[in-house]
């Protein structure tokens, strides 16, 4: 029951393209981070964009090799760290086809952001830093995913944590950016603490961190039973809920979602790539990759249901009461991962893959498209002063359409078929929790659709309410700026096209995702497919496309017809406004129990334990019996010499007394 | 009483009554006398027990040289001597304590049958010839050789300590101090005065 | 004379130095001279015990006994010849200085 590749489909070398992949961006990212005066901006950038752009071509060359034409997988390890008994710690690559789309994904996006920051940095004095970040988190995120074992996989998992914190407090001289970052590494730390205890797992009941070996002996788990807190379940599925609570964090799934909305306070670009298109992804792309280990636990995939339906209806809820525009985006892609999410419950990790790419892809590009208007208008990023901008960003804002229709998932465009593909899985799903999936993927349709036309009619249309001395200046951005987000606009359409039929029914990844026998969720639309254009065709007449249409219609109707009403309602309905203002109380909860309950935890220990115990009884109180006894027995030595004399004298009597006794004559 | 009691006896209330002579004189010199007195006697109950090397050795360096150390630093210190018998009574009751506690501890062990005659027989006389000098020189030199070199040092040691602890310089001397030698600067030699010249003048 | 004669003589001597001890103490000259009426009365016992058995090794030891003690009254009296000259006393109680 577990996927073995066949001996014969694996290459053991990796080639010298796959180091340059990996290492390129490291290297421009060390040229870029030291040397920056001697590079100077337009060094640091040519450097960087070079490297990525170099790293691109071989990832594509890469796809190429291994998906269309079908080449053998590599499972190579290229170096190891270190050799413990029973365990090697390697550095190794595994290249299939699910790393091939990942790192095609990453490296075109990132080559898109590398461009367009160009334009957006452009008066920023952190100009090369910020490069040399954004190339170390390129070589980083290629480190994730071309990882053949879980301990490099956790190197690159960490690795594009610290950089998203570096990132998140570019401008570190920004209170919010660094309490924002702060935020961000603290609850990534809860869900790695999870993922590290699933890796340990790992390694405690297969004896490997190599992904080809717990892949072979993945069987074993399920026939051990443990029993944490006193509930009773198999090793798997401790194993794997763990390991989820690592993707919650770094995929930002309710309740580890927290940091995500706040990382906004990072430069644009940042919140394009690493918070939207690729970074966050990587809880995604750990549970399809790690696939065999869950699809043996009905459990953890049932739990992992639950999680993204939740995240996906109700951060989609948020995103509607948002004034910021990169917030709105925000809250839209912690739904689109929610999305993502519920396919990995349903067991379609290939409809979570798909809808990785096609969102990687429009995600990026609403970011830059965000990130275009905020350069536009001077730095506004508040849409309650924004409103009639399509006359003066025409390519913004044809991009920006592209890449809403794409979110809603308007039939035709990228995200409607990987859309509605996971609406179709979690649909055919038997598992326990799927029903409550299926209304919320369901019902997210809707709200997507609310608030992405909100963000358009509320920027790009209506009455402009933007201040007349910023109007003046406002402007298109500049080609670099503008040429990424059309380069970006054209996957956002066709991507969703060509994918659909390998992704989701093809055998486009190979063995590298294993569903159980009996359990797949895309066979009864396979049995409808006839096509990508019938699709296309037929989805003009599914619920999600009129619910879809009812969505724009109302954020139609609420921001441009009748711009006064949304307030009102509001008002009448104060406390689901509220509610949804203070982002259901998670960061409140947040702060007032655990950072206060950790605060006055730590106080007490520190009390107790450190003051009292530790200084007042061992430390100083040591000290003071020792003081105690010296007070005492200094009397004794007065420097007379006759009391030592009459000491030993004395000493010598008492001796004779005790000791001295002959019992018998010799 | 055979003769050997009575020179015992009279030999030990004469080592008994010049001890207790030592420690209760008020004068330091006579209170030394009462020590050579003692280590007189102490030589003759030596004889007594055969060890005629070892009484005179009592009697010639001890009597001879240290006791005269003695009371040559006794005559040489001008001692307040009012001043240091002030008190004496003082420590008298613990004193007397101590000292009975501890002949009566000390006479329970040695003065029972445990040390009688039973227990130790008196050896026959030595033989007309015996020889303790040379037996106890044949000893010495054999088997004891290496601590009687120790003890040669230990006495040099005593020698060079005593000498360098009492030696004063003589203030006549006019030898320069090495250590001061190597540690002059040059302050302390030469001193640059900015004086009048014909050229600044 | 038994062995025990001898001995109690010598217990006699050394309770008298240990009770001078006691008396004398502000005097160093004479503390000095009660610690040779101590070492005396141990050569005593020495004397008897190599006698009574027949081992002359008791003499041998006396012997090393008596060069210890005529070097540790060659110190003392150094000492106190330095110590008088130094504080012009040698009365004990004047020397505290190493009183803690």
């Amino acid at each position: 029951m577990t996927p073995v590749p066949a001996v014969s489909d694996v290459v053991n070398t990796a080639s010298v393209s796959h180091l340059i992949i990996v290492f390129a961006p490291l290297l421009a990212a060390i040229l870029a981070g030291l040397f920056q005066e001697a590079l100077g901006r337009r060094g640091a950038h040519r450097v960087t964009i070079g490297a990525v752009g170099l790293s691109c071509l071989l990832s594509l060359k890469v796809f190429w090799d291994v998906v269309v034409l079908g080449g053998p997988v590599v499972d190579a390890t290229v170096y190891t760290w270190a050799q413990l008994p029973g365990l090697a710690i390697e550095v190794g690559f595994l290249i299939d086809p699910l790393t091939a789309t990942m790192m095609v994904v990453v490296t075109f996006v990132s080559l898109m952001v590398h461009i367009y920051t160009i334009g957006y940095m452009e008066e920023d004095p952190g100009y090369q830093r910020f490069f040399a970040y954004i190339s170390l988190f390129t070589f980083s995120m290629l480190m994730l995913v071309m990882a053949n074992n879980l301990m490099q996989l956790f190197f690159g998992w960490e690795a594009v944590g610290l950089v998203s914190y570096l990132l998140i407090g570019f401008w570190f001289r920004k209170p919010s950016a660094i309490h924002a970052n702060l935020k961000a590494f603290l609850v990534n730390r809860v869900g790695d603490f999870g993922f590290l205890l699933g890796i340990a797992g790992v390694l405690m009941y297969t004896g490997s961190l190599h992904y080809a070996e717990i892949f072979a002996r993945a069987g074993e788990l399920t026939a051990i039973e443990v029993a944490p807190f006193g509930v009773p379940v198999t090793v798997a599925t401790l194993v794997c809920i763990c390991l989820f609570i690592g993707a919650m964090g770094k995929s930002a799934q309710v309740p580890l979602h927290v940091w995500l909305p706040d990382s906004m306070e990072g430069p644009t670009p940042i919140s394009a790539l690493i918070h939207a298109a690729t970074m966050v992804t990587a809880g995604i792309f750990m549970v399809a990759r790690l696939s065999p280990l869950f699809e043996l636990s009905e459990t953890a995939l049932s739990f992992i249901l639950v999680i993204g339906a939740t995240t996906t209806l109700f951060m989609g809820l948020l995103g509607v009461v948002q004034h910021d525009i990169k917030r709105v985006v925000a809250y839209s892609t912690l739904s689109q991962l929610g999305y993502m999410t519920v396919a990995l419950g349903a067991s379609a990790y290939g409809a979570a893959i798909f809808h990785l790419v096609t969102h990687a892809f429009f995600k990026a590009l609403l970011f830059l498209a965000a990130g275009s208007v905020i350069i536009g208008l001077h730095h506004e990023q508040d849409m309650r002063r924004m409103g009639g901008l399509w006359r003066v960003m025409p390519i913004t804002w044809a991009t920006s359409v592209v890449g809403t229709l794409a979110l809603v998932g308007f039939p035709g465009f990228a995200g409607f078929y990987s859309k509605d593909a996971i609406i179709e899985a979690v649909n055919a799903s038997p598992l326990w929790g799927s029903d409550y999936a299926a209304f919320a993927v369901l019902a997210s349709v809707f709200v997507t659709s609310l608030y992405s036309f909100r963000l358009l009619f509320l920027v790009f249309h209506g009455q402009s309410r933007v201040d007349h001395h910023t109007l003046e200046h406002a402007h298109e951005s500049p080609a670099v700026v503008t040429w990424p987000l059309v380069l970006l606009a054209i996957p956002s359409v066709v991507a969703g096209a060509v994918l659909a039929e390998p992704m989701l029914f093809g055998g486009y990844f190979g063995a590298a995702l294993h569903v159980a026998d009996g359990r797949e969720p895309l066979h009864e639309l396979a049995h409808h497919w006839h096509g990508w254009f019938s699709f296309l065709l037929h989805g003009f007449t599914t619920a999600p496309f009129w619910l879809m249409v009812g969505g724009a219609a109302l954020a139609w109707f609420l921001f441009l017809a009748r711009p006064k009403l949304p307030g009102r309602i509001a008002a009448g309905l104060r406390p689901v406004d509220r509610l949804l203002n203070e982002k259901y109380g998670f960061d409140r909860f947040n702060e007032a129990v655990l950072a206060r309950g950790t605060h006055a935890m730590g106080t007490g220990l520190w009390g107790v334990g450190d003051v009292f115990v530790i200084d007042g009884m061992l430390v100083n109180g040591s000290a003071r019996v020792v003081s105690l006894v010296a007070s005492v027995v200094r009397h004794v030595q007065s420097g007379f010499l006759y009391h030592y004399a009459f000491a030993m004298i004395i000493g010598l009597l008492l001796l004779l007394v005790v000791f001295g006794r002959v019992t018998t004559p010799f | 009483m055979t003769l050997e009691a009575i020179v015992f006896l009279t030999l030990s209330a004469i080592l008994l009554g010049s001890a207790l002579a030592v420690i209760v004189l008020r004068n330091p010199v006579h209170a030394a006398l009462s020590l050579v007195l003692s280590f007189f006697a102490t030589g003759g109950l030596w004889l007594l027990l055969e060890a005629e090397f070892l009484a005179l050795t009592l009697v010639l360096v001890y009597v001879g040289a240290v006791m005269v150390l003695f009371l040559f630093v006794v005559m040489m210190l001008d001692i307040n001597i009012a001043e240091l018998r002030a008190g004496f009574a003082s420590h008298l009751p613990l004193g007397l304590l101590v000292a009975t506690g501890m002949v009566l501890a000390l006479l329970s062990m040695v003065g029972g049958e445990a040390f009688g005659p039973l227990a130790f027989p008196e050896p026959p006389p030595a033989p007309a010839d015996a020889a303790n000098t040379r037996d106890l020189g044949r000893l010495l030199f054999t088997r004891y050789v290496y601590p009687f070199q120790i003890a040669a040092v230990i006495l040099l040691v005593a020698i060079v300590a005593a000498i360098a602890l009492t030696m004063r310089p003589s203030r006549q001397t006019r030898a320069v101090k090495p250590e001061w030698q190597v540690t002059i600067r040059r302050e302390d030699r030469v001193r640059l005065v900015k004086g009048l010249t014909e050229e600044n003048r | 004379m038994p062995l025990s004669a001898y001995l109690i003589v010598a217990a006699l001597v050394f309770c008298i130095s240990i009770a001078g001890i006691f008396l004398n103490r502000k005097n160093v000259i004479v503390l000095l001279m009660c610690v040779e009426l101590q070492l005396l009365a141990v050569n005593i016992n020495f004397v008897a015990f190599s006698h009574f058995l027949g081992d002359l090794a008791g003499q041998i030891f006396v012997f090393f006994i008596l060069t210890v003690a005529a070097a540790e009254s060659a110190i003392g009296l150094a000492i106190l010849v330095v110590l008088f000259r130094n504080r012009g006393t040698i009365n004990v109680e004047d020397l505290d200085t190493m009183k803690g």
